[in-house]
């Protein structure tokens, strides 16, 4: 390396500490170096990560493959039972099921309208910074809370059936969270309502590192504007939807506020999830080790969309 | 730049989104009207405005539940995220500086190491932490709770605060250091100050963040007199179920602290949140 580099690199260019360096003119001579902040510094950062992620984590997954009650001194290892008894218990098949169903139409669902917003209120609108904060705003509020006016809105009695009794669409008229068919998709509608804010600024955020000329370029070489949107924009904003699918795919995963504040599991079991029946089991009844292999296989999931995600990205960065 | 103009096609555009963004607000409309409605008009009148407002639902609903008001939950609130973020600030950014300002093998391995930390999901670290917290008393506490997510943050916090350091010249730092100051005053003095954007952007990340977590706090927190705001709401809404009114009332009191916030700092915040992508 610094056998390629001339003498005029080594005098204006600034590689501190390499021992060429002492060598340039005497004024700039160092007396001390700031290279070499003590790792000291890192340490308290460090030993917080370790202790509540890795260590924590690393016990988690113990675990998993014992009977512990959380009071016991000992957890007696019992293999794979934990995971046999979720495989062949129905109610914990339903958890995991909902939620990899709910995750697929909310990831589907939540972009597709983030993305919608984002070229709408991309350019030319005029209350475009308005509307962006108006539908950005529910990613703010606290989800159990808000899941609470959610509530009040599928109850039977509550302003969604009764809209539909005054449009005279009786028919149409449901106890949407008493229905076990129904229920879970009052949590979807919760779950698009409080993030297709954040998807839609995802894809804003990606919209704006692409240039105005090239859309403008294809435009003027008469480009439909479906054409357009197609070969030039979305390939464009791969890398915002990258990260927005992996991002809202862990947060469908991982749900629990939204379940507890409109259905609490409910009716019936039927929108149980995999973050629900972690609580439920190990917090509320105590059995952890078996709550344990619920968060387990919570965080297999959860791993592999990261490192899907990971992996993407690295691949499409070495095609540029 | 001509080209893409403002067009009658542009002003549809603009009153359908202007509809939708509406839509969107409706349930913001619910939680407005029926916290000032009078009990007996929540039925006889759901979804209209109230005949008279009754601002007594949010003296109700202050009083809160099983003696917290939620005024002690608006305190335990504030101190546990006030206390997260001062400890993410501190130890996150000198966390970063070693590590952004080193070379070599351990400085890179230590990024890792947060940086993969951020991918890991912390539902199954909590169930040791918990039971490790209450056998040494810090289950229901606020300096357990503040270490909690302190350390669950902290690869987040030192992520953003290592690309900021990376990217910011030495120029500075190094006339201090020059000048005789020493390595931890030049820090204070000279770099702190100038990781202002970053360091806005982790203390708002982690305020919408810790403000309005549920899972952790009503793990740790209930049964203890220091409920939070989402978990005072549930235990109140455990108790005065249907009484919308008052509910509402509940959860207007916890939302609207980040509201208030949202509306000063709304592009900043959206920024803060959608920061990921750019790279």
């Amino acid at each position: 390396m610094s056998s390629s580099s001339s003498p005029v690199e080594d005098t204006l260019g600034g590689t501190a500490g390499r021992p060429g360096s002492r060598l340039r003119s005497p004024t700039f001579r160092r007396t001390r170096s700031l290279t070499g902040i003590p790792l000291l510094w890192a340490l308290p950062g460090v030993a917080l990560v370790v202790a509540f992620i890795y260590v924590a984590f690393g016990a988690g997954a113990w675990y998993a493959f014992t009977s512990w009650d959380g009071v016991s001194a000992s957890a007696p290892w019992v293999g794979l039972d934990n995971f046999k008894e979720i495989v062949n218990d129905p109610s914990a098949r339903d958890a995991l099921w909902h939620t990899l169903e709910l995750t697929a139409a909310f990831v589907i669902l939540v972009n597709v309208i983030g993305l919608s917003f984002a070229l709408a209120l991309n350019r030319t609108v005029k209350s475009r910074n308005w509307l962006r904060a108006a539908l950005f705003a529910p990613v703010i509020v606290s989800p159990i809370a808000v899941s609470y006016v959610w509530q009040y809105i599928f109850a039977f009695t509550g302003p969604l059936n009764s809209l539909f009794g005054t449009l005279g669409l009786s028919s149409w008229q449901h106890d949407w969270l008493g229905d076990p068919d129904w229920a879970i998709w009052t949590i979807l509608v919760l779950l698009v309502w409080q993030y297709a804010g954040l998807t839609m600024s995802f894809y804003l955020a990606g919209l704006q590192g692409i240039p105005e000329e090239l859309d403008e370029a294809a435009a003027v070489d008469g480009a439909s504007t479906a054409f357009r949107l197609r070969r030039v924009t979305l390939p464009l904003l791969a890398p915002a939807t990258t990260v927005s699918v992996a991002l809202t795919t862990i947060f469908g995963l991982r749900v629990f506020d939204q379940v507890v504040g409109l259905t609490e599991g409910g009716p019936g079991g039927a929108t149980e999830t995999l973050a629900t029946q972690v609580y439920k089991q190990g917090f509320v009844q105590g059995r952890f080790g078996y709550s344990a292999a619920f968060a387990l296989i919570l965080t297999a999931l959860v791993a592999i969309v990261s490192l899907t995600q990971i992996a993407v990205l690295r691949r499409r960065e070495a095609r540029l | 730049m001509g080209l893409f103009r403002y067009t009658i096609r542009t002003f549809g555009r603009e009153l359908a989104l202007i509809l939708i963004a509406a839509i969107w607000w409706v349930p913001f409309y619910f939680l407005i009207t029926v916290s000032l409605k009078p009990a007996d008009e929540l039925y006889t009148n759901p979804s209209g405005l109230p005949s008279h407002v009754e601002f007594s639902n949010f003296s109700s609903a202050w009083e809160g539940v099983g003696g917290v008001t939620l005024g002690d939950a608006l305190k335990s609130s504030a101190i546990i995220t006030a206390g997260s973020i001062a400890a993410l600030i501190v130890i996150g950014s000198l966390c970063a500086y070693a590590i952004a300002r080193r070379e070599g093998r351990i400085s890179t391995g230590l990024y890792a190491l947060f940086v993969f930390g951020i991918i890991i999901p912390f539902q199954l670290g909590l169930i040791p932490i918990y039971v490790t917290m209450r056998k040494v008393g810090l289950a229901g506490t606020y300096p357990g709770t503040i270490l909690l997510y302190t350390g669950l943050l902290m690869p987040l916090a030192v992520f953003l605060y290592t690309g900021f350091v990376r990217r910011l010249p030495r120029d500075y730092e190094e006339a201090a250091y020059v000048d005789g100051a020493s390595r931890l005053r030049t820090f204070i003095r000279v770099v702190f100050p100038l990781l202002r954007p970053v360091t806005a952007t982790v203390a708002m990340l982690a305020t919408v963040i810790i403000w309005n977590d549920f899972f952790i706090q009503v793990i740790f927190l209930s049964g203890s007199p220091r409920l939070t705001l989402p978990v005072a709401v549930y235990s109140f809404v455990g108790q005065y179920a249907s009484q919308w009114n008052l509910v509402f009332a509940a959860v207007i009191i916890t939302i609207l602290p980040l509201l208030a916030f949202y509306v000063f700092a709304q592009r900043q915040l959206i920024k803060g949140f959608s920061g990921g992508v750019k790279s």
